[in-house]
């Protein structure tokens, strides 16, 4: 059997599970995929969050992906990630960067087992700042220059590839040199307030092209498995090039909810709790929704696709958004099969209502 | 935390059935219904080890005075033997394994 296969049909535990830690955040980024702003008061305790480590450990999940909001504005985070990588829970974990100092650059570069990306969506104040808020680009760089001068070598740049930032991203690749990190780069997703912005921020097909072309040459530039959809553009790009909802990755919010999939916080979604008796594992090895996702789909429009090999059908957050047929094209399918369903389409899943409300530190900071 | 007995970079590591071989300290390796999927913390690297007596052999390689009675003692039948060996100079080459 292909490993494709055997990964489709699930795992004993995820590869990667994205825990976003808070819906607290400073910035109000226009794509950002939980809606981020405020945080919610039912958010798990720090007690809660470490019983919760320690069933990933029990697990053997190898690494956690932390994310938001922004977890860093969480008052235990340093407690939680140490007790995390104790307990060999690998720790990768996002940041914009605003909060970091030098004394925590120099923290972070002490521990075993810890990765960072800094998100930046563009390669100068004027393309990542209507996008991420202003300042946040030279927030993001600073973050970068104090990890650098701290020692910590290969960290991530993470970039959402936009409309804006298609174009730059030799000049990203450069910044994340410079600062001895690597470049990672995701997809646009039209979750959470990315619903809003997708049309107006998502790459136009000549870019999609042009990104095929820069992965395809650049090896070296990580992706997060999110490009999978680009694969009949040319050869497959790097990774395991399948959805991993429910099979090799899921999502933990800020409140212990469970979803398939990182980019998909919506009830349809959700398969249950780690609040819940039996708490995560059961979710992850019983959750009825799970075993739905890892059994073999019945199939629609893309199972006649000479591609459908290759892209697999694309990606279920795109889909499930824009409001298409999860069996059916991808909204940005290179094929162009995505436009003319797209136009087609009169009613999109709403989206959660969110927690934002502005907030923005940088933003009180100019004022 | 590389092996000890690292060789140099581009050296080409080959599995001696007479030399003795360990899990290296720095992966962790998780039972899966395919075989074994193993994660490596310093390279992070994740890698699939694709049946049940590959994962069964590299979990028991440190139990054994050698690689070689390793691989007798889990019971590879003798034309599995040439490929399993083949796949233990690959996780050698990436640090899942590394001699003791």
């Amino acid at each position: 059997m292909p490993l494709s296969s055997q990964l489709e049909a699930g795992l004993e535990a995820p590869i990667c599970l994205t825990w976003e830690l808070t819906y607290g955040c400073n910035l109000a980024c226009t794509h950002c995929l939980s809606s981020s702003g405020r945080r919610d008061p039912r958010e798990l305790s720090t007690l809660e969050a470490k019983r919760f480590i320690d069933e990933l450990a029990e697990m053997q999940v190898f690494y956690v992906n932390i994310g938001g909001g922004e977890p860093t504005l969480r008052r235990d985070f340093v407690e939680l990630v140490e007790y995390a990588v104790a307990h060999r829970v690998g720790v990768k974990f996002s940041t914009n960067g605003t909060t970091m100092t030098r004394k925590r650059a120099e923290l972070y570069a002490s521990m075993d087992y810890l990765d960072i990306q800094v998100s930046l969506d563009g390669a100068s104040a004027k393309s990542n700042d209507p996008v991420r808020g202003e300042g946040s680009y030279q927030a993001a760089i600073r973050a970068m220059e104090l990890l650098a001068e701290a020692g910590f070598e290969g960290f991530k740049v993470s970039v959402v590839v936009t409309r804006k930032n298609a174009f730059e991203l030799e000049a990203l690749l450069a910044i994340a040199e410079a600062h001895r990190a690597q470049l990672r780069v995701t997809r646009l997703r039209p979750s959470g307030r990315g619903a809003d912005s997708w049309h107006e921020l998502r790459p136009s097909a000549e870019q999609l092209r042009s990104v095929h072309r820069f992965l395809s040459s650049h090896e070296e530039v990580l992706t997060g498995d999110s490009f999978f959809h680009l694969a009949p553009l040319g050869k497959a790009l790097a990774g395991l090039n399948l959805c991993g909802a429910g099979r090799v990755v899921c999502l933990v919010d800020p409140v212990g909810d469970v979803y398939a999939c990182p980019f998909v916080m919506h009830p349809e979604f959700k398969a249950g709790s780690i609040r819940d008796q039996g708490g995560f594992r059961a979710v992850w090895r019983e959750g009825e929704l799970f075993a739905k996702l890892r059994r073999p789909s019945p199939g629609g429009a893309c199972n006649a696709c000479d591609a459908f090999s290759e892209c697999r059908g694309g990606c279920m957050a795109a889909k499930f958004y824009t409001g298409l047929e999860l069996g059916g094209p991808d909204p940005e399918c290179v094929l162009g099969h995505g436009e003319a369903v797209l136009a087609a389409v009169v009613d999109r899943p709403a989206v959660e209502p969110g927690h934002s409300r502005p907030v923005s530190l940088l933003a009180a900071r100019r004022r | 935390m590389a092996c000890a007995g690292s060789t140099s970079p581009g050296e080409k590591k080959v599995f001696d059935p007479a030399l003795a071989y360990r899990l290296s300290p720095s992966v962790a390796l998780r039972r899966e219904p395919f075989g074994a999927l193993s994660y490596h913390y310093g390279n992070r690297r994740l890698t699939f080890l694709r049946s049940a007596a590959l994962a069964e052999l590299v979990e028991r390689l440190g139990e054994f005075p050698s690689g070689g009675q390793a691989v007798a003692a889990v019971g590879v039948p003798e034309q599995r033997r040439a490929s399993i060996e083949r796949a233990l100079s690959e996780l050698l080459a990436s640090d899942v394994i590394c001699v003791r």
